[in-house]
């Protein structure tokens, strides 16, 4: 008698939670592949669909506890459907700034540091973690994108990790820091001569023709909804409480639609009691289409060529930037500009006060949170979280002229007591 | 007076899937005309119903967006290289 094999039965137990893509501004469907405007209809930006039901069936906060420390917690809440790629990316920790809330004349004050984001220091990390484990379940082989500098370091150490192709474009003249934290993972770098919104255009001629997958162009859908982590997260580090104000970094747009959504879908899911929440914007004088249009009361952009330190967010055609004014506007909050010498004071006070050294955009957050707060538009009764990007050490061009030098001494004590009442002298 | 036109994989449907096509029109405006004369169909993916480009949609005449010239009056020239780009995320 022969032993047949027993015949393996095949489960297929998927784990995703969404149905497909929808254009956010005319509602047309579309399958869930590789695609990011709505061709069919207006050319507005698709948006992934979910089931909520499902998803309010398999999680609790007992559940989102129990999972790893990452993003991938919210896994349920994200546009995956096989194993992702975690790189330990998320969960980075929300201080309470008591320091510098005394400084700025608020009490109960958080900064959201995702400028120790895992692998590469930047709040990137989130949406590319997602946007690669998507062009893989999507068959994708290469993987590419348009950057500022924090897209291209996360792009290309993720891609390295999964053992993707990648070929990066940035603009040539970006700090040295980036370009190096791209350079590392070994991908191929294009620096393109011109600003970013060149760079995007020339992306996107390219991704007509090439097979790629863009995490910023054909993966769009997939990639935005990594950002919506930062709104889980502020959350749940509150003790799954909403904060009554946010102000967080504008450059397209995207991040703040995002952070929105997260918190939305929470309340959506009964995990978080819906209360409001106000939405502010910062972004830098020398790009600031999004705070231009607010102040003049317009929902349209009028793209700006930027002209400023805060490379990081010079975006001068942001694409979400309808909706980051609408979001301003219906929830009571802001959006304004400030000069780059005001970046500069606030990367430093945010370092000098809680021990966060961030990059340009998180300079641009704080300096907006000091003047929104000046302007009584932040109430110092609010629970406010300044959300930072990206960490300082690949942007010391940006401060290095303006934080004094190190006292050079012999190593002799008669040396130090010299430098030592300098240095006294000089703090009276 | 031929034009190259930079077509967007979600719109080389219209254009038998060339992404370049060379269109005769001395205005952007002319060149959505003459696109949709070729390509029947593609202006109304292009433009909203008052003739309007839609305002997800970026348009290059020679890599400089029309929103820094003349917008959809923007004069073309025999050579000129124009790129239709659907608008993106960032960073």
């Amino acid at each position: 008698m022969q032993f047949e094999p027993a015949t393996p039965v095949t489960v297929t137990l998927s784990r995703s939670t969404f149905t497909g893509l929808r254009c956010k501004e005319c509602g047309h469907d579309y399958p869930a592949s590789a695609r990011h405007v709505c061709e069919d209809v207006c050319f507005g930006p698709l948006e992934v669909v979910y089931d909520y039901d499902l998803i309010r069936s398999r999680v609790s906060r007992a559940t989102i506890e129990a999972g790893p420390v990452s993003i991938w917690r919210y896994r349920d809440f994200l546009p995956v459907e096989g194993d992702p790629i975690d790189v330990g990316t998320g969960f980075t920790p929300l201080l309470r700034a008591d320091r510098l809330a005394r400084r700025l004349g608020l009490k109960h004050l958080y900064i959201k540091n995702d400028g120790v984001n895992m692998p590469t220091l930047s709040f990137k990390d989130r949406v590319v973690s997602v946007a690669l484990t998507r062009a893989r379940e999507l068959g994708f082989t290469t993987v590419s994108c348009a950057s500022t500098g924090n897209l291209a370091n996360s792009t290309a150490a993720i891609a390295a990790h999964a053992g993707l192709e990648c070929c990066v474009f940035i603009p040539s003249d970006l700090e040295l820091g980036k370009v190096l934290g791209t350079l590392i993972y070994n991908p191929t770098l294009m620096a393109v001569k011109g600003n970013y919104d060149q760079v995007n255009r020339l992306c996107s001629e390219v991704a007509n023709t090439y097979g790629w997958g863009f995490v910023n162009i054909n993966l769009r859908p997939y990639y935005s909804e990594g950002s919506k982590t930062l709104g889980y997260e502020v959350i749940e580090q509150l003790g799954w409480q909403l904060p009554d104000h946010i102000v967080a970094p504008l450059a397209s747009g995207s991040l703040f639609t995002k952070i929105r959504k997260g918190f939305d879908e929470f309340i959506k899911v009964g995990l978080v009691d819906e209360k409001p929440v106000r939405f502010s914007g910062a972004q830098a004088e020398g790009c600031s289409p999004i705070a231009q249009a607010f102040a003049a009361g317009r929902d349209f952009i009028t793209p700006v060529k930027p002209n400023t330190i805060a490379k990081s967010i010079a975006i001068g055609n942001p694409a979400d930037g309808p909706y980051a004014i609408d979001i301003a506007n219906t929830t009571g909050g802001s959006i304004a500009a400030v000069s780059d010498a005001e970046i500069i004071e606030g990367i430093k006070l945010l370092a000098e006060t809680e021990g966060v050294f961030t990059e340009t955009a998180g300079g641009t957050t704080i300096a907006v949170l000091r003047k929104l707060v000046e302007q009584g538009r932040i109430n110092s009764e609010e629970t406010t979280v300044a959300y930072i990007t990206g960490n300082g050490l690949k942007t010391t061009e940006a401060v290095s002229a303006s934080i004094g030098e190190p006292y050079l001494i012999e190593a002799q004590l008669d040396s130090f007591n010299a430098a030592w009442q300098r240095a006294q002298a000089q703090q009276v | 007076m031929a034009v190259q036109v930079l077509i967007p994989t979600p719109l080389q449907k219209y254009t038998n899937d060339e992404a370049s096509v060379a269109i005769e029109a001395d205005s952007v405006d002319a060149l959505i005309d003459g696109l949709d004369n070729q390509f029947p169909g593609i202006k109304g993916r292009l433009c909203d119903d008052t003739g309007r480009l839609r305002r997800f949609l970026n348009v290059y005449v020679n890599s400089e967006d029309i929103r820094f010239l003349d917008n959809q009056a923007t004069a073309l020239a025999d050579g000129d290289e124009v790129s239709i780009v659907p608008a993106v995320a960032g960073g």
